[in-house]
């Protein structure tokens, strides 16, 4: 095999891959090659399963036969134990990749007496590998011996020659150890083994268990030094290496639409960025599942497959709640673009939500994920965990450029502008429905809190869910506040009332002060024939005057040609002024 | 498979310190010409010759020449001694020093001289 550059400790560590989902990725590609790696851990924690996973996954993807020595358990006991996780011991045994040997110590049937070495074990150890060419042993659990023999000096020798050997014969071994006191292993099994030290923990908090894996010590390799939670199921061990460290995801400039015409006109027009998280908080019966069905459905429409996580209803429940609203999401499913994962968020610890939501990703491939509600999560666990658990989801899905779609629900009462776990900081698009209580009505309002990277609205919209779907109006905004419901409608009915009155009102001035006018004219109408009158009077006046004067003149005329005067001055001017007023 | 010493049975049986007078049926597992496991056979012999002069049968193995016994027959310290007869089965580890600890060992101490 290769050895490594012995001087160089820049050099790569040559790696066995696990085959273990996550576990490679954080010890930078699997266990050292041909180096013992120690597994410790308390009783139950799964260290019997990593170990054999180790081997069937190298027998299986890399061709690397192994050797599993069982102190504990027998081939038969073993074989049924893992054969709930897909593993058929009995099928690689039979192909000569795998050997199981298990090694019985009864203390009560051995008597020591001088010196001995287990010389034996090395022998049984080097058959067994070279009978199969193995690649890979697991010694499972050799603190047994501890149990077996008395001479302590001898076995702590004995098994720094047993590790020594393992090298030289340049095997990748897992040794298993239980947990002591206060000490990685009982028996202080990390002295012997120093390159590579696993740490299993099975912990239970509230009742729910979770199960964590840390790496002591790597020499040679920069590891993670986090506890990673990883989880056993029918798929065999899988890690979480969702370090969460990295904001190195790339941020999309396509927008997808929700599915609600006018909750995208709220969003800048585009709707929400693809690969951005967006929430959905209110409190109970407000709409949230509903919204996030739209948007489910919106991907479905466009051709891009949606992972919906149910923490509340089942499948068919949802399936049957949506369409009274006009939301149809069976055909999505018959097609395959939709899928559900429905549980109940105690079912589960968090770490084994986080991984069957993260192995539910990997398989179905979706472009958006829907969880409703996150707010479950946190009955599964301790809060501030689950809000470490829901960054991850969603740096994971970020990194992945998946959309997803969160539901929250929000205690009752005071609408509060956070969400009961706490990730609100890392959420890129917020809207928040809270019922507006008014006149005897509560009415759904829908508004968007945040909105990172677009212009948002600030208005709030009445949030109406019809037999076809989520409809959004403009809420009435006027001095008295916002009216929704039938306030709204009532208030826009006076509205349209007080319209009509205002116009019939000016319709009235108008004619009222049109009669005036024409009032008015006839007055003057009137005026103007009196003043005729008075003018065709005069004139009538002046002409009788002219005619009395002229009379009055021949009359004087007559009297001066019958008293045979001179005609005088007088007469003349008189009648010339009488000429002038009736011009 | 070498035996080295076949007594055979010669149904002496009054003149034994073991009152039971039973055949025994001894094997013992050595790794290659250890000085321990050299050690083991030369104190065997010597202590069968001892007790159980006429009615005991050693065979020693060599698991090098026969490294699958040692699965076989669950062998990990080397040098083994086992007593497959009489029954119960017994198992002694170490390189047999001790005359004393093997009569303790096999429940022969009340017949010791």
């Amino acid at each position: 095999m290769a050895k490594p550059n012995a001087k160089g400790s820049t050099a790569k560590l040559p790696k066995a891959p696990t085959g273990i989902q996550g576990l490679d990725e954080i010890t930078g590609g699997g266990f050292p090659l041909g180096r013992p790696t120690l597994v410790c851990g308390a009783a139950g924690c799964g260290k019997t399963l990593l170990a054999m996973e180790f081997l069937v996954r190298g027998a299986i993807e890399q061709g690397e036969p192994g050797v599993f020595i069982a102190f504990e358990e027998t081939a038969e006991e073993l074989a049924a134990n893992v054969k709930s996780l897909g593993f058929d011991l009995g099928k690689l045994t039979d192909q000569k990749k795998l050997l199981v040997d298990h090694v019985v110590l009864d203390a009560n049937q051995i008597d020591e007496n001088g010196e001995y070495d287990l010389s034996g074990l090395f022998i049984r150890l080097g058959y067994s590998i070279d009978a199969i060419g193995a690649k890979r042993v697991v010694l499972d659990t050799i603190e047994t011996l501890f149990g077996g023999f008395q001479n302590q000096a001898i076995l702590r020798a004995e098994l720094r020659r047993l590790f020594r050997w393992l090298k030289d014969k340049g095997v990748t071994a897992i040794i298993t150890a239980e947990r002591g006191e206060g000490t990685l292993t009982r028996q202080g099994l990390e002295e012997y083994v120093s390159d590579c030290v696993i740490l299993l923990d099975h912990r239970v908090n509230d009742q729910v268990s979770t199960r964590r894996l840390r790496i002591v010590k790597y020499r040679g390799t920069s590891h993670g030094t986090n506890e990673y939670p990883f989880l056993i199921d029918e798929d065999g061990f899988s890690v979480l290496p969702i370090t969460g460290a990295g904001l190195t995801h790339v941020a999309s400039d396509e927008r997808i639409s929700t599915g609600i015409p006018r909750l995208d006109a709220m969003l800048g027009g585009g709707g929400v960025y693809r690969g951005s998280s967006v929430l959905v908080s209110g409190t109970a019966g407000t709409g949230k599942s509903s919204l996030a069905a739209h948007l489910a459905r919106e991907s479905c429409a466009r051709g891009e497959r949606c992972l919906y996580f149910a923490f509340e209803e089942s499948e068919s429940q949802i399936v049957r709640n949506m369409t009274s609203i006009g939301v149809d999401l069976r055909p999505w499913i018959k097609k395959g673009l939709l899928k559900f994962v429905a549980g109940r968020p105690t079912a589960n610890g968090l770490e084994m939500h986080l991984a069957v939501m993260h192995r539910a990703i990997r398989q179905f491939q979706p472009r958006m994920v829907v969880v409703d509600p996150v707010s479950n999560l946190a009955e599964a666990g301790i809060l501030r965990d689950a809000s470490l658990m829901l960054t991850r989801l969603i740096d994971f899905l970020k990194g992945e450029q998946i959309t997803a779609i969160f539901t929250s629900l929000t205690a009752g009462g005071e609408q509060k502008e956070e969400t009961e776990v706490g990730i609100s900081s890392v959420i890129d698009t917020w809207l928040l429905v809270r019922s507006i209580e008014l006149g005897g009505e509560r009415n759904r309002g829908l508004y968007v809190i945040k909105s990172r990277g677009m212009a948002h609205s600030n208005q709030i919209r009445e949030f109406l869910l019809t037999p076809r779907g989520i409809d959004l109006l403009d809420v009435y905004v006027g001095p008295e506040g916002v009216l929704t419901g039938s306030m709204r409608l009532s208030r826009e009915a006076r509205e349209k009332a007080e319209e009509a009155e205002r116009a019939r009102d000016a319709d009235l001035r108008r004619r009222v002060s049109e009669r005036r006018r024409r009032a008015i004219e006839a007055q003057i109408a009137a005026l103007r024939g009196e003043l005729e009158e008075e003018v065709a009077i005069d004139r009538g006046t002046e002409a009788g005057e002219r005619e009395r004067m002229a009379r009055a003149s021949e009359t004087r005329q007559a009297m001066a040609r019958s008293r045979k005067a001179d005609a005088t001055k007088g007469s003349s001017s008189n009648g010339r002024g009488g000429a002038r007023t009736g011009a | 498979m070498k035996v080295s010493a076949a007594t055979k049975a010669t149904k002496k049986k009054a003149a034994d310190e073991d009152a039971s007078g039973e055949f025994w049926n001894l094997r013992l597992y050595v790794a290659g010409q250890s000085a321990k496991c050299v050690a083991a056979v030369r104190n065997l012999n010597a202590f069968c010759e001892t007790h159980l002069a006429g009615r005991y049968r050693i065979e020693v193995i060599d698991l090098l020449e026969n490294p699958k016994l040692a699965r076989d027959d669950q062998i990990l310290a080397i040098p083994t001694l086992v007593r497959k007869l009489p029954e119960p089965l017994r198992k002694i580890v170490g390189d047999l020093s001790s005359s004393e600890r093997m009569l303790v060992g096999f429940n022969l101490r009340q017949a010791s001289p």
